[in-house]
């Protein structure tokens, strides 16, 4: 696995615009920036409504998953191309999903909504008519995904890496410094973390940075042992669903876990230890 | 406004915000009067450290929920047009910075 292998620049989005065997995909958490304007021919993901299971906190299962890529004419021979907001976190969210449930056709578009934004590329209102497939998933990759328990064994023995902001990590805020800071659980980090906040990874028009320098960033200033087994998180899953991208598919560590659940979930669990302040 | 993820709240930000107990960051981001919808605003700390960033809201809006401090407000937008502005931030004050491009 190599970057060209998982990840695509502008030009080659545009390029494959109208390719029978491309099906572009935009995620957003604000489902409203589709609807405003989006790369022609795209198709929408809610990482949400589509993504989560209505009732219980977990994904929708595979048969829910089947459901909704044949619904959005999605088929298992099809390149999937992902781009979407924020930096593409969520873009980067539905990558790590995708491969969850076997699709490994998938590609992230670096620089995601923002640069081609930026960059003043086209976007069209026109919403897509993709003819219905019968796509079958396979059962959820359970190497890629860190639950609860497995991540309080983790403690002092894996690489654990937060990549919330660092006032998140030592406990100043809850959240990210654009949302409200409402929320119930405690703050502060799981012990033993380090904190490499996302953003460290992704240079300002949302790419990402060269592989030697995410290399350097991992290895030489956050001093991650990458002969061990990590799993990352944050505060929901898809901060964290970016650096498990550049982890395991751009630097190609084998063994790197994202735990959605993230601080919303341990920081929210009775009895866990809790690590305030700066990394020890 | 969303409250459980970590994404930009639904279309941008438009209505003026209360503070309460929180540290808030607010503004419109403007070119020769016009709103600039299309474009992004960041949060950074010292050392160009980032915090947060949001797209524009459709009437150039962007607010941040901040801890105290001193920030960085970075705007960017298509044609690289760019600015920048120091905003401190506490809690209960919505701090308000107006940005021209």
């Amino acid at each position: 696995m190599s970057r060209s292998d998982v990840l695509v620049d502008a030009d080659w989005a545009e390029a494959h615009i109208g390719d029978p065997h491309v099906v572009i995909v935009e995620v957003d958490e604000d489902t409203s920036a589709y609807d405003k304007g989006h790369i022609p021919g795209a198709v929408k993901i809610d990482w949400k409504k589509d993504l989560q299971d209505p009732v219980r906190r977990d994904f929708v299962d595979k048969t829910g998953f089947e459901a909704l890529l044949s619904e959005r004419g999605i088929s298992n021979d099809d390149t999937v191309l992902l781009y979407g907001g924020n930096n593409n976190w969520f873009a980067a969210y539905a990558y790590w999903y995708f491969r969850l449930y076997g699709h490994d056709k998938v590609l992230l578009l670096d620089g995601g909504r923002k640069k081609w934004e930026l960059d003043s590329r086209e976007l069209s209102t026109d919403v897509p008519q993709r003819t219905r497939t019968s796509y079958t998933a396979q059962e959820q990759d359970r190497s890629l995904r860190a639950l609860r328990d497995e991540v309080i064994d983790a403690i002092g023995k894996r690489n654990l890496v937060d990549v919330r902001s660092p006032d998140e990590f030592t406990g100043r805020l809850l959240a990210p410094a654009h949302l409200p800071q409402e929320q119930a659980q405690r703050a502060g980090h799981i012990p033993t973390a380090r904190n490499v906040p996302w953003s460290k990874a992704a240079n300002e028009d949302g790419t990402f940075r060269p592989d030697d320098e995410l290399r350097h960033l991992y290895q030489d200033e956050a001093a991650l042992d990458f002969a061990k087994d990590t799993i990352a998180y944050c505060r929901i899953g898809e901060r964290s669903a970016h650096t498990w991208f550049v982890l395991h598919e751009l630097l190609g560590l084998p063994n790197v876990k994202n735990y959605d659940g993230s601080w919303t979930e341990y920081g929210s669990l009775v009895g866990v230890p809790i690590e305030l302040g700066e990394a020890r | 406004m969303t409250t459980d993820g970590c994404g930009a709240p639904a279309g941008g930000v438009s209505a003026p915000a209360a503070a309460g107990g929180q540290a808030v960051v607010e503004g419109k981001v403007t070119r020769e009067g016009a709103a600039v919808s299309t474009g992004y605003a960041r949060l950074l700390g010292t050392d160009d450290e980032f915090v947060a960033e949001v797209p524009l809201g459709s009437d150039g809006g962007f607010r941040f929920f901040a801890a105290p401090g001193s920030w960085t407000l970075r705007v960017l937008a298509p044609g690289g047009l760019r600015a920048e502005r120091s905003v401190e931030a506490d809690y209960g004050r919505v701090t308000t910075v107006n940005v021209t491009v």
